[in-house]
């Protein structure tokens, strides 16, 4: 007995060392490795460190980061960022009110704390002082009621108008700002997190959306739109520590994968985002080269118009449902980076995420409820673009093999990129489509799941799921709410007008002389758009 | 005569504004629909619509681009709001810097090639040199951009892939940035270049005044260079014209291989985002690249032959 467990030990430690040498290996792949040797993901983690060469945070040093996603029209006007290039750089020149950590908690910024009246309609949050942004202003609580109101009002220009049409006032109070909603939200912190909301200094009661003074830990040096941007240390920082590790940084615009994988290689830059899936097991075996990916709650959707013919018959849409292939779209579209999904938003990365809800491969239930549906053999179009997401025509192709095993002709029809989102996207009855991660579940519910929402884009109107939102987004008791959101995924997983045969994962590739910590956050690739300050070079 | 052609090219200029302008008004969307994207609502775009002016009609929208125009004023990007001027100064002076290196390699090399090809026609030289520019003309730019940088800058590790270059880059580190990708706008354009001269030259060795000076026993590289090639700079120039101007206006697939920060790049992310002042700002200049070409090539004809000036 003892020495089988002796034993097993050595042949862990063997194991665990091998898998340690193995420079394919990525950070995840040795967690899951070590969970499954029996060592607990702390363990597993420091273990993995220990390997690393970039394994203690270090001050200081130039990083160059290679990113797509941006281009020559980029400005830097928060409200209109869409991209990972200006959302990472303007994480790192400007501030938040609060931010999501690495380990996806709520993190004081600019506001140091904030409280909430009993029925959570009553946010105070109270403003950081002595802060000065980069021009040498003061940060005042009038500075914060302006960024705030930019994305509010009639005559907003900003994308993020959504996420904050819950807010009914806005007041200062003393050092604090009040934030009132129409609604109980008791995630009003998290919608300060946002990418779009960045603290600008104001003039007369108006954010200055294109001055390059923010409050953050690096100054805005030179900013070329869709070229490059150079960042260097802000010797005035208010942030513990200077609030960042590298002391300059360098963000190249590099569109062409290829380039981007070949500047990474030969050691030109340090950091990439989003490597080419398609060549990805070459790239791990390149020696220094290091693969970072994290699970995210990125949706791959495909809405159906609930109100057309015959996406109007749940029996129809439990019939596509059921005969998805849902491991080979992952396989095959994603590379095998991806989650399985089960026809509803909220992705594993949320505490609410109902584990137990899966949508099985099954072909005889398709059929049985295809038959129930009197659509047999019925031909219906699929609006696709890989301007949706890299590999929709790919996918669209997939599903049109295995339904046509139940009897559905499936008709690919590949729109122009150009309008996309506004000629096809809510326009036509089923298209391929993508849901960015939010990071709480209320502002991917309310945006596009209630009868009410904006961007309802299937039409869902059930009655039970906008009641449960509503009341989840004001229920301040944990397991009650974990509980309402459970039932919203329930019920769009089996009644909802759209397919998620998966949830994405970010994925990166950095020198092995980069440091990344021991969690990457969530919420939006390259550490939630945080990396440049929170990664570091050895 | 050259004041003439000036006119016709103003003229040019004109028509080729209107039509880029309709062109990008019939494309589907706007800037404000391109830049809010997939979660843009009406009231949104309708908002930003009435910030950039665009709820105004086209043509006042064209007028007060022509008002601005003839002041100097190129306008600002309506995708973010900088100085157009500004955005174009950094990229046409790197354009240009990209063009005039690319040409220094090529315009002397196309011209040497090609006077060896003419005199040793037919021969295995000739064919091999035909061979190789034709070879590398036919592969794709992006092709052989990519070989480069697998050779020259991943396994040698000789040149940079990236040409992260700015208005403070020192000369010698720009031209090693630039080396890469002038090389490969060099496979594009060498081979017209070589053959057009070639093939001049070739056309005038039948001449009379040609064999005469076979006769008078002078040789053959001497006849090539003395007599046949300045009588053959017409076409040459015409050739080599256009070759510039793509390379002024063409080099858009380089420019993103390379990541070298280029007017190409910008003028396909303005086409995209609907940023018509950027659209026309770019279109002026490469049409306006064209015709000056063109008018320096005729002038450069006329010179080495007058007889061009009297047709028959």
């Amino acid at each position: 007995m003892k020495n089988s467990k002796i034993e097993q030990l050595i042949h862990q430690d063997t194991a665990l060392k091998q898998a340690l040498g193995d420079p394919r290996v990525t950070r995840r792949d040795f967690l899951a490795f070590a969970g499954a040797m029996g060592l607990s993901t702390a363990m597993g983690s420091a273990l993995w460190s220990g390997r690393a060469l970039a394994s203690m945070p270090k001050r200081g040093g130039h990083m160059v980061s290679g990113l797509n996603d941006a281009n020559t029209g980029d400005s830097l006007d928060c409200g209109l960022f869409n991209a990972t290039y200006m959302i990472c750089v303007s994480r790192a020149f400007r501030d938040s009110l609060v931010n999501v950590g690495q380990d996806n908690s709520m993190e004081p910024a600019l506001a140091e704390s904030w409280e909430a009246s009993a029925d959570a309609k009553v946010w105070r949050f109270n403003i950081r002082q002595g802060v000065e942004f980069h021009n040498g202003k003061s940060l005042t609580t009038g500075d914060v009621v302006a960024s705030i109101n930019k994305h509010r009002g009639e005559d907003t220009t900003s994308y993020a108008k959504g996420v904050f049409s819950g807010i009914s006032d806005v007041r200062v109070d003393g050092n604090a700002v009040v934030v009132e909603l129409a609604d109980g939200n008791a995630d009003c912190p998290a919608l300060f997190t946002d990418y779009h909301f960045n603290i600008m200094p104001s003039k007369d009661g108006v954010a200055e959306s294109l001055s390059d003074a923010g409050t953050g830990p690096y100054l805005l040096k030179e900013y070329n739109p869709g070229v490059k941007t150079v960042l260097e240390r802000n010797p005035n920082a208010w942030h513990p520590d200077g609030g960042a590790l590298a002391d300059s940084h360098e963000v190249l615009a590099i569109l062409d994968d290829t380039a981007r994988q070949s500047a990474l290689i030969s050691g030109s830059v340090d950091v990439i985002n989003r490597p080419a899936l398609k060549g990805i097991a070459r790239l791990k075996k390149v020696k220094g080269v290091n693969i970072v990916d994290v699970a995210s709650n990125l949706a791959f959707t495909h809405p159906m118009r609930m109100d057309v013919t015959p996406f109007d018959n749940m029996d129809f849409r439990t019939a596509l449902k059921l005969s998805t292939p849902r491991q080979e779209f992952i396989d095959k579209v994603l590379f095998g980076y991806g989650a399985i999904g089960n026809d509803q938003p909220l992705g594993p990365g949320f505490a609410s995420y109902d584990t137990n809800l899966s949508v099985e491969y099954d072909l005889d239930k398709a059929k049985h409820h295809l038959k129930k549906s009197g659509h047999e053999g019925v031909t219906i179009d699929l609006s696709a673009s890989n301007t949706s997401y890299g590999g929709a025509m790919d996918a669209a192709q997939l599903f049109q093999q295995h339904w046509a095993k139940i009897g559905v002709n499936l008709n690919i029809v590949q729109e122009p990129q150009d309008g996309y989102w506004n000629n096809v996207w809510n326009v036509k009855p089923f298209c391929t489509c993508y849901w960015g991660a939010r990071p709480v579940e209320d502002m991917i519910l309310s945006i596009a799941y209630l009868s009410s929402s904006p961007w309802n884009d299937t039409l869902i109107k059930n009655a039970r799921v906008d009641e449960l939102v509503v009341a989840a987004r004001g229920e301040l008791d944990q397991a009650k709410r974990t509980a309402m959101y459970q039932e919203v995924q329930q019920i769009i997983s089996k009644e909802g007008g759209t397919i998620i045969p998966a949830f994405g994962t970010d994925v990166a590739a950095t020198r092995d002389t980069i440091g990344v910590g021991e969690q990457i956050g969530g919420g939006w690739e390259m550490d939630g758009g945080h990396f440049l300050k929170r990664w570091w070079k050895a | 005569m050259v004041l003439q052609r000036f006119g016709l090219g103003l003229l040019t200029l004109f028509v080729v504004s209107i039509i880029i302008f309709v062109g990008v008004e019939f494309l589907p969307g706007d800037i404000a629909e391109a830049l809010l994207g997939q979660g843009a609502s009406p009231e949104n775009v309708a908002a930003l619509r009435h910030e950039l002016g665009l709820d105004r009609p086209a043509h006042i929208r064209y007028i007060d681009w022509w008002a601005g125009v003839m002041q100097g004023d190129l306008g600002t990007s309506l995708a973010n709001r900088r100085d157009i001027a500004e955005l174009i100064t950094f990229r046409l002076s790197n354009t240009l810097f990209l063009a005039l290196t690319a040409a220094a390699i090529s315009v002397p090399l196309a011209l040497i090639l090609g006077v060896l090809a003419a005199l040793y026609r037919n021969g295995i030289y000739d064919r091999s040199v035909n061979v190789v520019t034709l070879g590398a003309v036919s592969a794709p730019e992006f092709l052989t951009a990519y070989v480069l940088i697998l050779y020259f800058s991943v396994k040698l590790g000789w040149f940079p892939s990236l040409s992260n270059i700015d208005a403070n880059t020192p000369f010698i580190e720009k031209l090693h940035q630039a080396t890469l990708p002038a090389v490969t706008l060099m496979a594009v354009i060498l081979a017209y270049m070589m053959r057009m001269v070639r093939a001049s030259i070739i056309n005038l060795l039948a001449s009379a005044y040609i064999e005469m000076a076979h006769l008078k026993g002078m040789p053959k590289l001497r006849v090539i260079v003395k007599h046949a090639l300045p009588n053959a700079w017409a076409p040459i120039a015409n050739i080599i014209a256009i070759s510039l101007a793509y390379l002024v206006v063409g080099v858009v697939v380089v420019e993103v291989v390379f990541i070298y920060p280029g007017l190409g790049q910008l003028m396909v992310d303005s086409v995209s985002n609907r940023d018509i002042p950027v659209v026309q700002a770019c279109a002026m200049i490469f049409a306006g690249t064209y015709i000056l070409l063109n008018l320096t090539a005729d002038i450069v004809s006329i010179c080495t032959n007058p007889r061009l000036l009297h047709p028959k």
